[in-house]
């Protein structure tokens, strides 16, 4: 590690720095998305799913949004499925969430908050 | 950066280790590789969260959801239901007080919401051993700010602050840095004191456990405000996991250059070296903390001359206690003013606490100066085990005193306290109940400073000794009224006569007791009674035959075979034979065994 040696440098450390706590939650969580992780979805695919909506989040430089797993959702047959909830909007469900369509979510839904509707599987509370 | 989902953080301060974190963080994390989880939940292990009674904790986040007293099997559970699932685990959430479960105790639980935490900012939130996430929290931006400043700059706003020293007797940080400052020497020095040895007191050690890196950066600060070169932690032994984690920060500090030569391109050059004391008592003292690291006999020297002028070897030093460092870097980036926000006039900022006792939510606290000690103890603290009621509160350890449950609204400063004859000391705050006898308060403490004195001067090595004497004759019923008096006496001389703060302060859990709780004193010795029922030479066990079942429970437990009686029976103590272990009193389950004070006289009992 190269010393520090002047603010700027110190700031660009914290930013970095920043970005791994905020994963935790503790910071302006603008929403979730939240991973089926049940039998069903993980058989069908949901780790590399979850794996590309993490990974295009940090492409993006996303770093208020909290990515969480859950259980199965009942709806086993469009595994693997995602739940975007974002504040002050009703949550989306998506089915057959490939990588790609994960990709396709986190860009279009979660960076330009347009609902990518041929994925769409169900709006509004359960 | 890692894929993460979930990051479950788990308090490892001392407490949660001994009831067991290390196999709970096992379990976390043998279970995460079982569903292939291991790579996207982190689990951290973080500073002691405060929550004591209720550990092993774990918060997981970013539904930042607060598990208590967890096991390997509730760990395994939580990890297939919580991490896995998604659904919180509500048998293992802390409960309120209806039995309703909260899962976000930080907002919801007036133990963590009525805290204001700029010294234990970071306990519990960021990994020890990681310096990158203190830097996330603003970490080493106090020290980059204060480099900017000029040092009488950097002192007029630690004075402005009217920042008072933490390890007890409050004595005005600013002053002591400009003290120092002004002398000329070659050489100076910054200690900061780790010798945390009262009874019952952690909140240095969960300091240094939990973030190591704000004692650091507060010595840096100093250092360059008085022109210091060198700096030392001074702390125990007992201290392993404190001295681990501070070593690793400063590894972590000299490899960012925040530590060494040139810091962040300045030509100010500082570094720090841990000194590990023996389990003195004593080294607490500056004077004896400095003559340890010198590598002499830990045993104080008269003051003056005071460590700002001459130190160790004889250079200007500067001794600060953790918690008063630990208060700099937040000073120095917020400002006097906002610091002032918090306490009050003549005692700003906060106070961290070792509450202990006979309350219900022990643990560590940090509250704003000023707080009632009804609102710490009733409201933080949950109020008192098992409902009964308040006696007294002790604070300051055996240098301080007992305050009595009428003084329950007194404000938490320093002056408030000391008016009462207690002392603010460096945090430990036993709370008492009906149950204990103040007498054999001022013993245990009496006994601590007798084991603990160094032996340098006579009033402390004999004088304690002859008090503690006169405590044992008093509490095994052999006292005189004669006796108080001369403890009064030789109280006072000890506490004008010694040479160091150690048995200065010695008599004033025995003063203290003595100046509210004097009946109590005066029924040992007249009645031969002790109202709280305590004192063994005092009591006697009996059954009460009319609720005595004849169930044989405390017959079976009592370690001496005293009891006696048939099955179905009523049974008897033998006083004679009894030992008031307080075995059978347990055991019992018909509440048939009570204790009577004055004890029994032996022939009457034996039937």
């Amino acid at each position: 590690m190269a010393k520090v040696k002047s603010l700027e440098e110190l700031m660009k450390i914290k930013e970095q720095a920043l970005k791994d706590l905020q994963l935790r939650g503790e910071t302006g969580k603008r929403g979730k998305i939240t991973v089926a992780m049940g039998t069903c979805g993980i058989a069908a695919g949901a780790k590399e799913t979850l794996k590309a909506i993490v990974e295009a989040l940090n492409e993006y430089n996303i770093n208020d949004i909290a990515v969480v797993q859950s259980g199965c959702m009942g709806l086993c047959e469009v595994e693997p499925t995602v739940e975007v909830r974002l504040e002050g909007q009703e949550p989306v469900i998506y089915g057959r969430v490939t990588p790609e369509n994960a990709k396709r979510i986190v860009k279009m839904h979660i960076l330009e908050g347009r609902v990518v509707e041929d994925l769409v599987v169900k709006r509004g509370e359960a | 950066m890692p894929l993460t989902t979930n990051t479950i953080l788990i308090c490892a301060g001392g407490a949660c280790i001994s009831a067991g974190e290390k196999s709970v963080k096992d379990a976390f994390e043998e279970e995460l590789r079982k569903y292939g989880l291991d790579e996207v939940v982190r689990v951290i292990e973080t500073g002691c969260m405060g929550a004591c009674t209720l550990g092993p904790i774990a918060v997981i986040y970013p539904e930042s959801v607060f598990y208590q007293k967890l096991t390997p099997d509730v760990a395994r559970e939580i990890v297939e239901e919580h991490i896995l699932k998604g659904r919180i685990v509500e048998k293992y959430l802390y409960k309120a007080s209806e039995g309703k479960p909260v899962p976000r105790v930080h907002e919801e639980v007036p133990f963590f919401k009525k805290q204001v935490r700029i010294v234990t900012r970071n306990l519990g939130v960021i990994d020890p051993t990681k310096i990158e996430e203190y830097i996330a929290r603003d970490g080493y931006f106090a020290l980059a700010k204060a480099l900017q400043m000029k040092p009488e700059d950097v002192i007029k706003e630690i004075k402005d602050s009217g920042l008072r020293g933490r390890g007890g007797a409050g004595f005005p940080t600013g002053l002591k840095w400009e003290l120092a400052a002004r002398q000329k020497a070659e050489k100076k020095f910054v200690v900061c004191n780790a010798d945390e040895g009262d009874p019952g007191a952690f909140m240095d050690r969960s300091v240094l456990e939990g973030d190591p890196h704000a004692v650091i950066e507060g010595m840096a600060i100093a250092a360059y405000a008085i022109g210091a070169q060198k700096g030392f932690v001074y702390v125990r032994a007992e201290y392993p996991l404190a001295i681990e984690r501070l070593n690793i920060a400063l590894n972590q500090a000299r490899e960012y250059g925040f530590l060494g030569g040139n810091i962040m391109g300045t030509d100010f050059s500082f570094d720090i070296e841990i000194r590990i004391g023996a389990g003195a008592f004593v080294c607490g003292e500056e004077t004896a903390l400095m003559a340890s690291i010198e590598g002499e006999r830990g045993q104080p020297k008269v003051k003056p001359p005071y460590p700002v002028e001459k130190g160790l070897w004889g250079y200007p030093t500067v001794i600060n206690n953790v918690e008063t460092l630990a208060n700099v870097p937040w000073i120095i980036r917020n400002g006097a003013k906002e610091f002032r926000k918090y306490g009050t006039e003549n005692s700003p900022g906060t106070k961290v606490f070792a509450l202990a006792g006979k309350v219900k939510n022990t643990g560590l606290v940090e509250v704003p100066m000023g707080i009632t000690l009804r609102e710490l103890i009733y409201e933080i603290g949950g109020g008192i085990a098992g409902d009964k009621k308040l006696k007294a509160i002790q604070t300051g350890g055996p240098s301080g005193g007992c305050i009595p449950a009428e003084y329950v609204d007194t404000p938490v400063d320093f002056e408030s306290l000391q008016k009462l004859g207690a002392i603010m000391g460096s945090g430990g705050m036993i709370v008492m109940d009906e149950d204990d006898c103040m007498v054999d308060v001022a013993r245990f403490f009496l006994e601590f400073t007798v084991e603990e004195s160094c032996g340098k001067c006579t009033p402390c090595r004999e004088g304690t000794k002859k008090m503690l004497e006169i405590l044992e004759k008093i509490t095994s019923g052999e006292g005189t009224e004669e006796d108080i008096e001369e403890l009064e006496k030789l109280a006072h001389v000890v506490k004008d006569t010694s040479l160091c703060g150690l048995g200065q302060t010695a008599p004033n859990p025995v003063l203290s007791t003595l100046r509210y709780f004097r009946d109590e004193y005066l029924a040992h010795v007249k009645e031969k009674r002790c109202p709280s029922k305590k004192c063994k030479a005092l009591i006697s066990y009996v059954i009460d035959p009319e609720k005595c079942v004849g169930c044989t429970a405390c017959a079976r437990v009592c370690p001496v075979q005293c009891i006696s009686g048939q099955v179905r029976q009523p049974h008897v103590i033998d006083q004679a034979e009894c030992v008031r272990c307080g075995s059978c009193i347990e055991v019992c389950r018909f509440g048939a065994i009570s204790k009577v004070t004055p004890a029994l006289p032996v022939e009457e009992a034996v039937e």
